[in-house]
């Protein structure tokens, strides 16, 4: 916190109300009072502020994704918040604004340098704003200055982090996405699935392919399932036991679980972590547990035998 | 946030309750089904827990936030018997199923951060949260 | 909240409709075993596909009928476990180990009809699909 007199969110009593324009200045002029006075000339000047900076955003090329009609409509916004969390103190509006705000301009294609371009923009046109308005009072400006700045700044560096939490928030959701998308879940055969799992897995990709397998369990009615794990390179056991999860809950929806392609590697890591490999049903390769899959449908009594008449009520 | 939802535990009926509201809540903070079933059985040991050794007591609710990540906290408080070896109630599995305290450790697997004080003579509160995955 | 108990030929449906409080479960746990014992019944299917969560108080009373059931001739098979219900037990780490699970009700009376044909096994593991001639 910021102990000089200049830190902009502090509420002091304030004594009478400081001049107008470039007057002397009374040595003991609280900042809350400067503060109401930038506002004021703030609010005051906002057209030509305004303006001026969306010219300067145009010149030096920035929201180029934009037209200029939305640059300006979205610069009145960000002034009015610029202006308000300047007056209050407060950033939590600001900092909703700038969330709500990266919503919709990160899908137009807008980077960060664009968005903390033109608030240190704005900062700047203000700022200059301020020295021709107190250029012949240098004490005064100073004081404003030193109301001001610390608060522009921490303006500039919420915005800037709202952007950038947004598109974080983003990149993952389209993570999620493509790992979605990257592990298909197979059907061979009736009754039969397969999951090759290939690469790297994290824990959350690991959540997922068990959610993703034991839905496809229930709607495909499958009663075998092979997990291909040739194509993953290691395991540590925090990924390990949840391939042992998976297998037991596949289990719990009546599923029969073959693993095929465990690397001597990844078997001693199920080991360590104890895991009893004879009562996992394992095959070296993925053609091998097919056939073993197969096998295991064709001893069951085809199910189109055992149609019954049931109970109304205890049927699903 | 500062959403709080207090559900007393003193019956069977109440510990259904307080895993729906659970679920519920879960909802609210965007979890996905597989995790409000996580969170509703977790919520289900610990009151569960509450009625059999301490016959009532309360469970509470929370949406809680960090950053940017929203989470479900749940807050547990009776005035039973206390547990003497916290430690040792921690390392029970479901097999000695009449311990005291048996729900709790299945309840930690499940939960993000879970902690439990406890005193012999005066009660249990314990303390569990789960943060959603923010995306 | 009574849970419904059908019965089918020689088996036995319980059907559970909604959540459960523990002393639901253990009624019907105390109303199957008592039917069990009363009929000469061959097998116990119950029904859990309305069950949102399934925690350690009702595992352990899935397993006290299996194993009541089993003591009195009857086996017993878990149908309709939902996915979510399945992966919240594992993490739990109740894994219902020594009791027969399958995805619904066709596939309950199937098995049940697989084990009663094929009596004389001293098979522990349920799940693994009956070898032996197929039926007709």
């Amino acid at each position: 916190m910021d102990n000089r007199k200049g830190t902009s969110i502090s509420t002091r009593t304030s004594q009478a109300p400081a001049p107008r324009g470039g007057e002397d200045l009374a040595p003991s002029e609280s900042s809350a009072a400067l503060l109401r006075e930038l506002v004021a000339h703030l609010r005051q000047n906002r057209t030509q502020l305004r303006e001026e900076w969306a010219r300067r955003i145009t010149r030096a090329e920035l929201l180029t994704a934009m037209t200029e009609e939305e640059i300006f409509a979205e610069a009145t916004a960000v002034y009015d918040n610029y202006v308000e969390a300047l007056e209050t103190g407060t950033f939590e509006a600001l900092q909703a604004y700038s969330r709500r705000l990266s919503e919709r301009i990160i899908p137009r294609g807008v980077e960060t340098d664009e968005v903390v371009g033109i608030v240190l923009l704005l900062r700047d046109v203000l700022a200059r704003s301020l020295f021709n308005k107190y250029q012949d009072n240098v004490e005064k400006l100073n004081r404003i200055l030193d109301s001001y700045e610390p608060a522009a700044n921490r303006i500039a560096n919420t915005v800037a982090v709202g952007f950038v939490e947004e598109r974080e928030r983003i990149i993952r959701q389209q993570q999620e996405a493509i790992r979605e998308l990257s592990t298909p879940v197979l059907q061979v055969r009736e009754r039969l699935l397969i999951l090759p799992i290939i690469g790297v897995i994290d824990p959350q990709r690991a959540r997922q392919l068990t959610e993703q397998l034991l839905r496809a369990i229930r709607a495909n009615r499958a009663k075998v399932v092979v997990i291909d794990v040739t194509g993953v390179a290691a395991m540590d056991s925090g990924v390990a036991n949840h391939l042992v999860q998976t297998v037991e809950a596949s289990r719990l929806l009546g599923a029969t679980v073959i693993v095929t392609g465990l690397s001597p590697e990844i078997a001693q890591t199920l080991v360590t972590i104890g895991v009893d490999l004879s009562e996992m049903a394992t095959v070296g390769d993925l053609q091998g547990g097919i056939e073993e899959a197969e096998r295991l449908l064709a001893d069951r009594a085809a199910p189109t035998t055992q149609v019954r008449e049931i109970a109304p009520e205890a049927s699903r | 946030m500062g959403e709080e939802l207090r559900l007393p535990i003193a019956a069977d009926v109440d510990v259904v309750e307080a895993r729906q509201q659970g679920r519920a809540l879960a909802a609210v903070a965007g979890f996905s089904s597989g995790e409000q079933t996580v969170i509703a059985a977790a919520i289900s040991e610990i009151a569960r827990n509450i009625l059999m050794y301490a016959k009532k007591g309360e469970v509470i609710l929370s949406l809680v936030q960090n950053g940017d990540r929203q989470g479900v906290s749940v807050v547990a408080i009776d005035q039973g018997p206390g547990i003497s070896d916290v430690e040792r109630a921690m390392q029970y599995g479901y097999s000695t199923s009449h311990g005291v305290g048996a729900g709790l450790p299945g309840a930690k697997r499940l939960m993000d951060e879970f902690e439990v004080d406890s005193v012999v003579g005066r009660g249990t509160t314990i303390r569990m949260t789960k943060w959603r995955r923010s995306v | 909240m009574e849970v419904p108990i059908l019965r089918q030929g020689q088996y036995l449906i319980a059907s559970i409709q909604s959540a459960l409080t523990d002393a639901d479960l253990s009624h019907l746990r105390e109303a199957l075993i008592a039917q069990v014992g009363r009929s000469r019944c061959r097998g116990v299917i119950v029904d859990v596909t309305a069950l949102d969560v399934m925690d350690s108080f009702a595992v352990r009373t899935l397993r006290d009928i299996a194993h009541m059931a089993r003591l009195r001739g009857a086996e017993t098979v878990i149908v309709g476990i939902q996915p979510d219900v399945a992966f919240a037990m594992v993490q739990l780490g109740l894994t219902l180990k020594g009791v027969a699970t399958v995805l619904d009700l066709e596939e309950g009376l199937a098995f049940l009809d697989g084990r009663t044909k094929d009596r004389g096994g001293s098979d522990t593991r349920p799940r693994r699909p009956p070898s032996g001639p197929t039926r007709g």
